[in-house]
């Protein structure tokens, strides 16, 4: 098991509108948000945690040119260069004919890389044992967890009681 | 916030006054549970018959392509129909993850799991024909172009041939990522409720997922950009199969309407197979508050629309083959018609064309019967038209002399037929392993799909206009 060894006191809400409402709260009164935790995305909890947007699009784009580039620059060294062959007559670089072997490898470096990329920089791999919070977050609770070191417990808790947090817990991960 | 605007005609995609709890307790539990009997008996037919199909394949590579009814004159015939018409099968899924999810369209969130999978399953039941028919299967690695000791020798990248293995292989392995990254929070979810072995097997599954916010925020990303490159992808796959025929000179195959025709009907066939598995899945796993007949209707829409697209390109190709005024391709589709296989012809139009118009009637395409018993013809008339494409046009050839008929062996019979088998051992093996419906993106249009909160029985006051105030003035409903 992977441990980040934090000390994190947290608060379980039930709706996701209480949660955004919550992050909101904390950061208007600078309280420094460990990590939060829903069991899907919530729209515009981005925003109210003040996350940069994800660059893995831009990942993605570099791996499909990679893909392209791999694909058609393949096909041309070996048909021109290597091992030229006439096929029915037509030029040795006959472009059009790379089109789709092209397209399908821009397809699958953008897919393999921007999906390897994801599970990398997440660490999200198998046997990855990740530290979790509460284990309800994957059901019906909407986690907001600070740092002990941030934020003091007796802070933590009545913000939690004033933004109607159902539970508050403590817990070392 | 999560919500978005709802307008006043959408109708209720999750029924049952579903809490966020409620939903992972029901489609979490179809895979914590003992397997009934019926999944017993089903999954022993279909593992026979796949045992079957195994044994028909290995008599195949055994004895040789002699123990088939292919002969000189029809050399393609039953595998590259069964290909064609799994591959097709194929692509109703990735429709619906990824070109649904551009579309925003929200009722996907309730099929799109199993739809997923069954695309996954049905390229590898299509996959397995062509690898039969390269006849030397310990060698089909030949088709990748890697260094080797042969001089290098390259295959011929100017092929549709070639361009079929990278496509099939790029869709297939871009498919499954789409699908089990989609899987990864659901995993997480089985896993949290589990213990013991079963815990670590599904933490192994999730890949540790916690439901971070960054997590969330990057997965949102991947997934939509994955919709984005499937969407061509999926479009490409069926039109360099139908480049496997256009692009020869056989009169009825070499016609530029191949592509945008084979695509309509793959997504045709595709959702006739989404509605044969969903609407017993949804039976036998008590779903049917989460794939509604809202859901069966949209499909038969689909069903509706491209089956007429494929009606009119089979008239535009009747067209054109006579305006053409060559009377090669006029006899082409007269044999067609006409021939030996007229009734090929005869069950392709009357199962593809015919029969959807039916669900111009808004009582059948709410009617879970009449979805399924059309389902199944939909599929009987899409394994028609490409026998008719393939085993019809080169029965009849330039040479009289070689004109010949074709009839399957048993062998191509019972390897058809294992497939089927291997399909549908998968799929049973999957409502076992993983949630059928994804729970995330279901728990995330609760609030715009659930019928507590929009249709007729909602018990939420709601403001027709922007709904932020609808959603906060739920904000304390969610569960009990």
């Amino acid at each position: 098991m992977r441990k980040y060894n934090v000390d994190v006191v947290y608060g379980l809400y039930d709706d996701e509108e209480k949660l955004l409402h919550a992050i909101r709260k904390a950061k208007n009164n600078h309280l420094e948000i460990f990590d939060v935790y829903t069991p899907f995305p919530v729209h515009g909890m981005d925003q109210a945690l003040g996350l940069s947007e994800s660059r893995l699009h831009i990942a993605g784009f570099v791996y499909g040119a990679l893909g392209t580039l791999t694909g058609f620059l393949g096909m041309t060294w070996i048909f021109t260069r290597d091992w030229p062959i006439i096929f029915g007559g037509k030029p040795y670089w006959s472009v059009p004919a790379f089109i789709p072997i092209t397209f399908e490898m821009t397809v699958l470096f953008a897919a393999w890389g921007m999906t390897i990329t994801f599970y990398t920089i997440c660490g999200l791999w198998p046997g990855v044992e990740n530290p979790q919070v509460d284990l309800r977050t994957t059901d019906d609770k909407f986690c907001l967890a600070f740092d002990t070191n941030e934020v003091s417990v007796s802070d933590a808790k009545s913000f939690f009681s004033d933004s109607g947090a159902e539970e508050v817990n403590t817990k070392s991960i | 916030m999560s919500a978005g605007v709802v307008a006043p005609v959408r109708r209720p995609l999750i029924e049952g006054h579903k809490t966020y709890h409620q939903i992972t307790e029901d489609l979490c539990s179809p895979t914590e549970k003992a397997p009934t009997r019926a999944w017993v008996i089903a999954f022993i037919i279909s593992a026979s018959v796949l045992a079957f199909g195994l044994f028909c394949i290995v008599w195949t590579i055994w004895m040789g392509i002699g123990s088939w009814g292919a002969n000189r004159t029809i050399g393609w015939a039953y595998d590259i129909t069964n290909f064609v018409w799994w591959i097709g099968i194929g692509h109703a899924g990735t429709l619906i993850s990824a070109i649904l999810l551009l579309f925003r369209q929200r009722w996907r969130t309730g099929v799109n799991r199993a739809a997923e999978a069954m695309t996954i399953f049905a390229v590898i039941c299509a996959a397995m024909f062509p690898l039969i028919h390269v006849g030397r299967i310990w060698v089909v690695f030949y088709f990748f172009p890697y260094p080797n000791t042969r001089g290098s020798l390259w295959p011929n990248f100017n092929s549709p041939l070639l361009w079929d293995v990278f496509a099939i292989s790029t869709y297939f392995s871009v498919s499954l990522l789409f699908w089990y990254t989609g899987l990864v929070p659901d995993f997480a979810s089985i896993r949290n409720r589990a213990t013991g072995l079963r815990k670590k097997i599904y933490n192994g599954l999730s890949f540790g997922w916690t439901g971070s916010a960054k997590h969330w925020q990057r997965w949102e990303s991947l997934s939509l950009v994955l919709a984005g490159l499937s969407t061509p992808l999926v479009l490409s796959v069926h039109t360099i199969v139908s480049f496997d025929f256009a692009t020869s000179v056989i009169p009825g195959w070499h016609t530029t309407i191949f592509p945008p025709y084979f695509v309509a009907g793959a997504i045709f066939s595709g959702f006739a197979m989404v509605q044969t598995l969903m609407v017993i899945t949804r039976k036998i796993l008590k779903l049917e508050e989460y794939i509604t007949l809202e859901h069966i209707e949209s499909m038969n829409k689909v069903i509706l629309v491209t089956g007429t697209i494929v009606g009119v390109a089979y008239l535009t190709e009747l067209f054109i083959a006579w305006y053409s005024g060559y009377v090669y391709e006029q006899f082409a589709f007269f044999n067609r018609a006409m021939g030996v296989y007229w009734w090929s012809y005869f069950g392709m139009m009357t199962c593809n064309v015919i029969s959807p118009q039916i669900f111009w009637v808004k009582k059948f395409r709410r009617s879970v019967l009449i979805t399924f018993i059309m389902s199944i013809f939909v599929n009987i008339g899409m394994w028609f038209e490409r026998f008719v494409i393939i085993a019809t046009t080169l029965a009849r050839d330039y040479l009289p002399s070689s004109w010949s008929y074709y009839k399957p062996t048993w062998v191509e019979i019972g390897i058809f037929i294992g497939t089927i088998g291997l399909f549908f051992t998968l799929y049973m093996i999957f409502t076992r392993v993983a949630p059928v419906v994804a729970i995330a993106e279901v728990k995330h249009i609760l609030k715009v799909g659930g019928d507590q909160y929009i249709g007729e029985n909602a018990t939420h006051s709601h403001s027709n206009d922007l709904d932020h105030s609808h959603s906060k003035s739920h904000s304390d409903h969610g569960h009990h």
